[in-house]
C-alpha cells in the first residue's frame, strides 16, 4: 500500500469517505501528537484559529475530548449545546451554520440527531466540518480512536478479529467501526439480539459476520467492542427489558473467560455498569477503556489539524 | 378553464395513438371543432383551421393524472392552481385529480367549492377534486361523503394518512359505493413506519435512517383487496412501490376483485440507491424501493396489473427540502417530468412500446375512476397532447412551470416530452 503524505479533505464527515491510506496517514499524525497529551505540553499549530463545537444532542465525553484536542493545538474553542442553540427557536441548520461562519470560525465540530447532517453541513460551508456523530449514521472519530487503540495494542489492525456487541441497528459507532475496521483489514463480527442485529445488516455490510450466540462471537476474537444499551429505547419493541438484555448479552466475568487470553474489552462510553458490562470486566485487565479515551484526544487533534491545514492550503 | 378556441384545429400528419379506441396510425390527422373531436373538417373549415404539423410527433389523448397536489387551498408557498396546472399542461396532462390533504382539508363542501372557484379562475387543465374519506383525514369518523359527491368530488381518500382501521375502511367502502365513488388508498400500516425516512433495506442500514418496510404497504394492500371482496366496492390502490404489492394486486385481479392500482413515474425509474447522498428531493412516501421492486413495477405496468402511471406531484418549496434528511417533508414535484421518467423506464428500456405507456397515462386511469377523459374518439372533449418522443431536454428549476423547488429530475438528461397540449381544443401549452 502506497503511503499517502498529504491530507486533502477539509471535512471529516464519515469513515465511508476515507481510504485506508488516509486513515493510516491520520494515525501517523496522531502518533506525533501523543507526547502533547502530557500536562503542560500543549502545541500552537492552531494558534489564532477558532473551533466551534455545535452539539445539538447531549454529549459530555466527545465534546470535552474535542475541546481539549483543539486547546492542545492552541485553538480557541466555543461550545454551543442544544439548549443554548438558536435551533430550538426554529432557525434552520443552514442559517445557524452560516451565522457561525460569518463570525470568522475555522472549523465546526457538530453532533446532530439527523443522519447525513454532517455531510449536508460540509456542502453548505467552506470551512472545516468534523462529524462528532450524526444520528445513527456515523461517528468517525470514535471509530478512528478505536482502531488507533487496537493498532497500539496489537501492532496492526489487519488480520484482527473484532466483535461488536450490542445495539448495532441504532448505533453510529457500530457503522463507523464496521467501515473503519474493514478498510484496515480486520474481520468484524456483529453480535446481539436479532432485533438489534437484523439479518439485513449482511446485505448492507457483506464483509461482516452476524452472531446471535454470544459464545461463538466471543470465543476467537481479539477484541470485543461493547456498545451502550440506551435506556430510552427500553420501552420500544426491540428487546423486552434491560434485565433481559443483561441476562442474554451482558459481559460478565464468566463470559469474559470465553475470550482468548490476550483479547481486550473496549467501550465507547458512557458505560452502563451492570447492564452491557459488569464492573469486574470494565475495570479488569482486559479493559482498554481509558486508553481509548486518551487516544481519542490525539486522534481528534490529528483530525482538526489535518482538516484545517487542508483548508488553508 | 378558458373557452374553446373558435377556430377549428387540425393536427396533420402525426402518429396517432388512442388506446381507448384502438386507433394506432403511423401517420394520420386529428380534427377538432367547437372543443370536441370530429371525423373531419369541411374544406372551408380546413382553410381557416389552426394547423399543427405533426411530422415526427405523436398525437395522443391528454394524460389523466389520478394523484397530485396543487397547493390550494392553504399551501400556496408550494404551489398554486395557476402554476400547478401549467406544470400539468407542460407535462401533457389535461385532467388531474387532486388529493384532499390541503389546508384546510377537503373534508367539507365549502373547501371543495372554494377549490372549484379557484380552478374556474386559474386552472389551465381540468382539475377534479377528491374529498377525504374521514374527517380531517384522521381515520376516526367518516367525512360527509354524499355531500362531497354533490359538491363535485370524483373519489374519496385519506391521502398519505391512509386508513389504519379496517372497520372504518369497510364502512367507507360500503358507503362510498352507494354514491358510485371509488375509494383511493395510500397503503401503509403506520404502526410499522413510525420515524421511517426511506425504504428499509441495505441502504437505510448503511445511511443510518429508519426504514419504511415493504411489508407495511403489502399488509394494507392485502387487507384492501380482502375488503373489496367483502364489500364488492371499488378500491384503487395508490402509488404502489413494492414487487409484493404488485403481486397482491395481480392475484386480486385474477380472482375478479374490483381493484385497480397505480404507480408513479419516479417509482418506475429510480431505486433506493439513489438516496446514497441523502438527496431530500427523493424522500418519497411510499419510498423508492430496491431495483428488483422497480423492475417488478415496470413488469406489472406492462402486464396490466397496474392500470395507471400517476405523477404523485407533491410540491414543496426549495427551502423546505434544504435541511437535514429526517426533517425534510416527503414528496417530489413531478407533473412536468412524469412522462419522461416513465418513457425512459418503460419504453427506452425496451419493456413495452409507446402505445402501452400512453394507455397507462390515458385510458387506464380514466377507466379506473370512470372519468370521461383519455380518448380521441369523435365526440369526446378535445383534450390532446403532441409528444416528441425523441426530444432531449434537461429540466431546471428556472424553466419548470411548477412553483415548487423539489423536482428530483431537475438537472438530469431526459428523453421525450410534450411539445403542445390542448384542453377542449384550446392550446394550454407549447408554441
Amino acid at each position: 500500500m502506497a503511503k499517502q503524505d498529504t491530507w486533502t479533505k477539509k471535512d471529516l464527515t464519515g469513515i465511508e469517505e476515507l481510504t485506508r491510506a488516509e486513515i493510516e496517514l491520520l494515525f501517523r499524525q496522531a502518533d506525533r501528537f501523543l507526547p502533547a497529551l502530557a500536562p503542560g505540553k500543549g502545541l500552537d499549530l492552531m494558534k489564532g484559529r477558532t473551533v466551534v463545537n455545535l452539539f445539538l444532542e447531549p454529549s459530555t465525553r466527545t465534546r470535552t475530548a474535542f475541546e481539549i484536542s483543539a486547546k492542545k493545538l492552541g485553538a480557541e474553542v466555543v461550545s454551543i449545546n442544544t439548549t443554548a442553540s438558536s435551533l430550538v427557536k426554529g432557525e434552520t441548520l443552514r442559517d445557524t451554520a452560516l451565522n457561525i461562519r460569518a463570525m470568522g470560525v475555522d472549523a465546526i465540530v457538530m453532533r446532530h440527531s439527523s443522519a447525513g447532517a454532517a455531510r449536508y453541513l460540509g456542502e453548505v460551508l467552506d470551512i472545516s466540518v468534523v462529524n462528532a456523530g450524526d444520528g445513527a449514521h456515523e461517528h468517525p472519530t470514535q471509530a478512528l480512536l478505536d482502531a488507533f487503540t487496537l493498532r497500539q495494542r496489537f501492532g496492526k489492525v489487519a488480520g484482527l478479529k473484532v466483535t461488536i456487541l450490542g445495539d448495532i441497528l441504532f448505533s453510529r459507532v457500530a457503522r463507523s467501526n464496521i467501515l473503519c475496521l474493514s478498510k484496515l483489514g480486520a474481520e468484524v463480527t456483529l453480535a446481539g439480539p436479532a432485533t438489534l442485529v437484523p439479518a439485513a445488516l449482511k446485505e448492507a455490510f457483506p464483509q461482516v459476520r452476524l452472531a446471535h450466540d454470544l459464545k461463538s462471537a466471543l470465543r476467537d476474537c481479539d477484541a470485543v467492542m461493547l456498545l451502550r444499551i440506551q435506556h430510552e429505547r427500553q420501552t420500544t419493541t426491540h428487546f423486552p427489558s434491560l434485565g433481559e438484555y443483561t441476562s442474554q448479552f451482558g459481559l460478565n466475568a464468566e463470559r469474559a473467560s470465553w475470550l482468548k487470553p490476550k483479547a481486550i474489552v473496549m467501550h465507547p462510553g458512557p458505560i452502563n455498569r451492570g447492564v452491557e458490562v459488569e464492573s469486574e470486566v470494565a475495570d479488569g485487565p482486559r479493559s482498554v477503556i481509558l486508553e481509548q479515551v486518551r487516544n481519542g484526544v490525539a486522534v481528534r487533534m490529528a483530525v482538526l489539524h489535518l482538516c484545517t491545514k487542508a483548508l488553508s492550503r | 378553464m378558458n373557452p374553446a378556441d373558435p377556430s377549428p384545429l387540425w393536427i396533420r400528419g402525426a402518429r396517432v395513438l388512442d388506446p381507448a379506441s384502438g386507433r394506432d396510425e403511423a401517420k394520420g390527422d386529428v380534427f377538432v371543432r367547437d372543443g370536441v373531436f370530429v371525423e373531419r373538417l369541411t374544406a372551408a373549415e380546413q382553410a381557416k383551421a389552426r394547423v399543427q404539423d405533426g411530422k415526427g410527433l405523436v398525437v395522443a389523448p391528454g394524460f389523466v393524472d389520478l394523484n397530485c397536489r396543487l397547493g390550494e387551498p392553504g399551501r400556496t408557498a408550494r404551489e398554486t392552481v395557476r402554476t400547478g396546472t401549467r406544470a400539468a399542461a407542460a407535462g401533457g396532462f389535461t385532467t388531474v385529480v387532486t388529493m384532499p390533504d390541503s389546508l384546510p382539508a377537503a373534508d367539507n363542501v365549502g373547501t371543495i367549492q372554494l377549490l372549484r372557484e379557484i380552478c374556474a379562475r386559474d386552472a389551465a387543465v381540468r382539475v377534479l377534486p377528491t374529498g377525504t374519506l374521514t374527517k380531517g383525514h384522521e381515520g376516526k369518523a367518516l367525512a360527509p361523503i354524499g355531500s362531497l359527491k354533490k359538491a363535485g368530488v370524483v373519489a374519496v381518500t385519506d391521502a398519505t394518512s391512509g386508513v389504519q382501521n379496517n372497520e372504518i375502511m369497510r364502512r367507507a367502502l360500503e358507503y362510498a359505493a352507494m354514491f358510485d365513488l371509488v375509494v383511493l388508498d395510500h397503503c401503509q400500516d403506520s404502526s410499522m413506519t413510525e420515524g421511517g425516512q426511506m425504504h428499509e433495506g441495505a441502504w437505510s442500514l448503511r445511511l443510518g435512517l429508519r426504514g419504511l418496510p415493504r411489508t407495511a404497504e403489502e399488509i394494507v394492500a392485502s387487507s384492501d383487496c380482502l375488503l373489496a371482496e367483502l364489500t364488492k366496492a371499488r378500491i384503487h390502490l395508490q402509488h404502489l412501490s413494492s414487487a409484493g404489492s404488485a403481486e397482491i394486486v395481480r392475484r386480486a385481479k385474477a380472482r375478479g376483485l374490483p381493484v385497480t392500482a397505480e404507480v408513479s413515474g419516479l417509482h418506475l425509474l429510480l431505486a433506493d440507491s439513489a438516496l446514497k447522498d441523502y438527496d431530500t428531493r427523493l424522500k418519497l412516501n411510499p419510498p423508492l424501493r430496491e431495483e428488483a421492486d422497480r423492475a417488478a413495477l415496470v413488469a406489472a405496468l406492462v402486464d396490466g396489473t397496474l392500470d395507471a402511471v400517476c405523477s404523485d406531484h407533491s410540491p414543496c418549496t426549495a427551502t423546505e427540502k434544504d435541511c437535514e434528511f429526517d426533517q425534510a417533508p416527503f414528496g417530489a414535484a413531478s407533473l412536468e417530468t412524469t412522462f419522461s421518467a416513465a418513457y425512459e423506464a418503460v419504453v427506452l428500456s425496451g419493456a413495452a412500446d409507446l402505445a402501452l405507456l400512453v394507455a397507462r397515462l390515458t385510458a387506464g386511469p380514466a377507466k379506473a375512476l370512470g372519468l370521461a377523459a383519455g380518448t380521441l374518439r369523435v365526440g369526446a372533449a378535445a383534450d390532446l397532447v403532441l409528444l416528441d418522443p425523441k426530444a432531449k431536454w434537461i429540466p431546471s428549476a428556472k424553466t419548470l412551470f411548477s412553483k415548487s423547488g423539489n423536482n428530483p429530475l431537475a438537472g438530469r438528461a431526459l428523453t421525450g416530452r410534450a411539445v403542445a397540449t390542448f384542453v377542449g381544443g384550446h392550446q394550454v401549452h407549447g408554441a
